[in-house]
């Protein structure tokens, strides 16, 4: 569980997050929406440790991270896998150098073991002969399950996703979605997503945050998002007709 | 007045600049502090230093090779030629040559070719790792990046002297060749000229000199790649940025150590 209290981060004169109060609970895809510049990325960046706030804090299994000593911030870190927006795959390695490479790095697994558990994982992804492959020579979505794969292959209790189904069709991103969700549940870890996409938001959104103006303007689940009166929230949510429509079709309970 | 406002603006932009300088001659130092802590896996640290020698030097051999053949070639042949006073022996020009690949060409020259070949593909690796989030994902596990990408670049480059030896030799062998066959002179008379006053110290200075750059070499490209912002055309200008710092620091540095081992 990732608890999150009065969280504020500038940029020089810019106020991106001006004192978020949330909770990502454990076993649950946790959503963050909101629209682009309303300060998503910074807040995954901040939970990741990639940014220091300036104020606030944030309590990893009751925990605050500002507490942590060095060493306990580095065995953190490696309970953490991250799938990027882009894949961030390292270009120089194949498929299966990149999975193993956390393995690699922080285990003292044998060469068989790594193999066994990169097997595993490429399996759980539904990756199949693509160990030997660059990530140039595969597909967006596939590099989206390779990254999947890197981010659980060291069993993480925390999993972020910033926007993993951008730039996929929407059958790919679904099967992404799901994925995501299953290993989520399979592992009972916590997992925080950040997205834009809608789809995601009515499939999985087991816990959604949605930020504005680097505020928690609202905080809910995929049911009650049908419910709520927030205007922003909905113009936002509903921006496009085939939700407005979809929405019409819930309210009136067909 | 419009005078009073230029000078106004003007010595604000020279501010800025300065402050500018100043803060990224800051960060080049932090960063090299950074490099050198939190250590990676020494097995992972093997392969990649060995891939670094493979990518800096090894692949560097076969341009540092032609360009010094054809260097030397050209300094015996501009020395022979310029040498018409029958009282100068002709010895004078594997003299000459000798003193110019060892002291000047091979070390410094060298150094700039490898700034434009190795600097801007340390800067461009590294600058794309930065747009595409690599290092971000490396951090993210808790990786130091720096060390991971830059301390295997620093100590392959440390292998920089022996291409520079590469380079004088086959820089003198040009010079014979050209000097020799060309009807310049005798085979004995550029060996002799070659062998004469001859200072061990002068080889000790330049690849003293050669190391100097082979670190900042594997720093500065790489400095400007780590800390790059935007995308991949920016990625191009931080490469070509890279070029022209590496080229300026090491003729600075060329003049500084010259000036401190040699006057």
């Amino acid at each position: 569980m990732i608890k999150v209290e009065d969280l504020h981060k500038s940029f020089e004169d810019l106020e991106v997050l001006r004192g978020v109060n949330t909770t990502f609970e454990k076993g649950k895809t946790n959503l963050i929406i909101g629209q682009s510049g309303s300060g998503k990325t910074v807040f995954l960046k901040c939970l990741l440790g990639l940014f220091t706030p300036d104020e606030g804090t944030i309590l990893y299994n009751g925990k605050a991270y500002q507490n942590f000593s060095k060493n306990e911030k580095r065995e953190l870190s490696k309970q953490m896998g991250m799938v990027f927006q882009g894949g961030a795959l390292f270009d120089s390695m194949t498929v299966e150098e990149n999975v193993v490479f956390p393995l690699k790095m922080f285990t003292k697994m044998t060469k068989g073991e790594m193999k066994n558990r990169v097997e595993e994982v490429l399996d759980r992804v539904n990756l199949v002969d693509t160990n030997d492959k660059f990530p140039s020579e595969i597909s967006g979505g596939m590099q989206k399950r390779v990254s999947i794969a890197r981010a659980i292959v060291n069993k993480p209790n925390f999993l972020f996703c910033d926007e993993p189904n951008s730039g996929l069709d929407p059958r790919t991103a679904s099967v992404i979605d799901n994925l995501i969700q299953e290993i989520t549940h399979e592992n009972d870890i916590t997992t925080v997503i950040n997205t834009h996409d809608m789809n995601s938001v009515f499939e999985i959104g087991e816990n959604i945050l949605y930020l504005e103006n680097g505020l928690k303007a609202w905080e809910g689940n995929k049911d009650n998002i049908y419910k709520t009166d927030n205007q922003k929230l909905t113009d936002f949510v509903y921006a496009s007709n085939l939700f407005q429509k979809v929405r019409v079709t819930q309210r009136e309970g067909l | 007045m419009f005078l009073f406002y230029f000078y106004q603006k003007f010595q604000k932009g020279l501010e800025r600049m300065l402050s500018n300088y100043i803060k990224s001659i800051g960060q080049y130092f932090i960063m090299i502090y950074e490099t050198f802590r939190r250590m990676t896996k020494t097995s992972e640290l093997k392969r990649l230093i060995l891939q670094e020698l493979d990518d800096l030097i090894i692949s560097s051999l076969g341009i540092v090779v032609f360009i010094s053949f054809f260097i030397g070639a050209v300094i015996a042949i501009q020395t022979a030629l310029n040498f018409s006073n029958p009282f100068v022996p002709k010895s004078l020009i594997g003299f000459a040559a000798r003193q110019s690949i060892i002291l000047e060409f091979a070390p410094t020259f060298v150094a700039i070719i490898m700034a434009g070949k190795v600097g801007s593909y340390i800067t461009s690796s590294i600058g794309t790792m930065r747009v595409s989030e690599q290092i971000d994902a490396l951090e993210v596990m808790g990786i130091n990046s720096l060390n991971y990408l830059v301390f295997p670049k620093i100590i392959a480059m440390c292998m920089f002297p022996f291409v520079i030896a590469i380079s004088m030799f086959v820089g003198i062998i040009g010079a014979y060749t050209a000097s020799v066959y060309g009807g310049f002179l005798s085979s004995e008379q550029f060996l002799a000229g070659l062998q004469e006053d001859f200072i061990p110290f002068q080889v000790f200075y330049a690849f003293l000199k050669s190391f100097i750059f082979a670190i900042i070499l594997a720093t500065v490209p790489a400095f400007h790649g780590y800390y790059m912002k935007g995308g991949s055309l920016e990625v191009g200008h931080a490469a070509t940025t890279s070029f022209v710092w590496t080229s300026v620091i090491i003729i600075f540095m060329n003049y500084f150590i010259t000036q401190l081992l040699l006057s």
